[in-house]
């Protein structure tokens, strides 16, 4: 075969429910931006190596994508240790970029067994034994699943040859340096602290009773929309806090709080300081945000 | 002492000093001229302060607020367990109603009894915010260490303050047998128990 001057591009999944494979697949100009990549290997792309030939450690690889939390032994793929493959070719990568929460904190899958299942470089935001090895070269991109977009932007990034900004875990700072709470349609509603009164509704915050993680969770859902429509808080349902290291939690549709108060403040902000501004603006009934929305004004 | 620092100083006088008044008077039978007098100053002058009797009477309850909060504050930041913190916050309570009545006095008998002078300005919990962020920060801390019972922060915000507001009513009314103080110990384990997870 005549190797392609493009970055090679490998998309390796360990434990995983294919749930990252899928959504980047919805990105709506997945043809073109592949375009700028040669795919080695995709589970649900056509690409130029066989899965024997990645077992056969044969494949070239610049860009590796891992999807799927990881257990250094006892997962095995085509009578392999997957961890012994994905080593192989972390080392032979220019750039690593972790797919989804299971392969960055270890997701829903570390619940099966805590203490071997993690994600590759970080056990929720503990760095692992491979993090000082891989470092230089990781980046984070959690989700469950990521949206297509935001892998679409690494990818753009890396084949344009430009750097990326990353946090103290490895996320690129363009994407995750905002809250879910960034751009949602529901702000006027948490500024004067108005419940929804149910899901689905278009009125109301779903901070206070519903369960919504969107003011403490980073991420952009409310910024770069799900297909370029909508988002769960949009859409009246909470933020379940996926691209967080501690996902997944339980109750996700209850907020939890103490004595009325929710026990987990938006991102930053001193509780002695939102409280001093909940009981200020708590003090007023606007009129607007106590009718519904369609209905006002006519 | 800069210009400014005087006039801060000069300012928190006449809070004082209104308080005072307005606590032993009444609100409505205190006038400016009262104040202005008692403070050896013109009413002019003290007009350049505060433009209205109505917004010195709401600076005033901010400004008790703020001092009860911090007192509050202090026991919020120690690593004292949710039955010493509430003995705490009830002897801050009753030694400010006894040391200081017109501060507690002020809030039952001016902010309390006269709505009007406060509907423009201090809605709500906008002016007394410093002393119910405390009690808030206070109801979470001891909930969050499972210590008190999780429910609705006012049917616990009404036993605890409208407890203690009551004692100091009636203190003022001079109706209780004994100093305030003597109440602190049983009010505080009553509190607790009636809170306690």
């Amino acid at each position: 075969m005549a190797s392609s001057t493009k970055p090679k591009l490998l998309w390796l999944q360990a434990i995983t429910c294919n749930g990252n494979t899928h959504s980047f697949l919805n990105h709506p100009d997945l043809f073109s931006l592949l375009s700028h990549f040669e795919i080695v290997h995709h589970p649900a792309l056509e690409g130029s190596y066989s899965m024997e030939d990645v077992i056969s450690r044969a494949v070239p690889c610049d860009i590796l994508i891992l999807e799927g939390s990881f257990r250094e032994e006892g997962f095995m793929k085509g009578g392999v240790e997957v961890s012994s493959l994905v080593h192989t070719y972390a080392q032979k990568a220019k750039t690593i970029i972790s797919a989804g929460t299971c392969a960055t904190f270890g997701g829903i899958f570390k619940q099966n067994d805590p203490k071997h299942i993690s994600g590759f470089c970080f056990d929720l935001e503990e760095k692992t034994s491979r993090y000082e090895t891989y470092a230089s070269k990781f980046i984070s991109l959690p989700g469950c699943p990521i949206h297509p977009r935001w892998m679409g932007y690494v990818l753009l990034m890396l084949a344009n040859g430009k750097k990326i900004a990353i946090d103290n875990l490895h996320r690129p700072v363009e994407l995750y340096g905002y809250t879910v709470h960034t751009g949602c349609t529901r702000n006027e509603y948490f500024e004067w602290k108005i419940d929804t009164k149910n899901f689905g509704l278009k009125e109301g915050c779903l901070f206070y009773e519903q369960g919504c993680q969107g003011p403490y969770t980073r991420g952009s859902c409310n910024k770069i929309l799900w297909n370029d429509v909508s988002s769960k808080t949009r859409a009246g349902i909470p933020c379940f806090g996926c691209t967080e290291p501690h996902f997944p939690q339980t109750a996700l549709f209850k907020t939890q709080t103490n004595m009325g108060i929710p026990a987990k403040m938006p991102l930053g902000v001193p509780r002695r300081a939102y409280l001093t501004l909940t009981g200020v603006v708590k003090s007023f009934k606007i009129k607007r945000f106590s009718e519904r929305l369609l209905e006002y004004d006519r | 002492m800069k210009i400014a620092d005087k006039k801060a100083l000069k300012r928190e006088s006449i809070i004082q000093t209104a308080l005072q008044l307005f606590s032993t008077n009444g609100f409505h039978r205190t006038t400016i001229p009262d104040i202005a007098s008692k403070l050896q100053m013109s009413v002019g002058n003290l007009y350049n302060y505060f433009s209205s009797k109505d917004l010195l009477a709401q600076e005033i309850i901010k400004y008790t607020s703020e001092a009860l909060g911090e007192k509050i504050r202090v026991v919020n930041m120690s690593e004292a367990s949710a039955e010493e913190k509430i003995h705490q916050i009830v002897t801050i309570y009753f030694t400010m109603a006894k040391e200081k009545p017109e501060m507690i006095e002020y809030f039952l008998r001016v902010y309390l009894s006269n709505r009007e002078v406060f509907s423009d300005g201090c809605e709500g919990m906008v002016c007394v915010s410093g002393f119910i962020t405390e009690i808030m920060i206070f109801f979470d801390d001891c909930v969050s260490s499972g210590e008190l019972r999780n429910q609705d922060f006012f049917s616990a915000f009404g036993l605890f303050m409208g407890y203690l507001g009551g004692m100091v009513f009636l203190k003022g009314e001079e109706v209780l047998p004994k100093e305030i103080e003597f109440y602190i110990d049983d009010i505080s384990r009553n509190i607790y128990n009636a809170l306690k997870a």
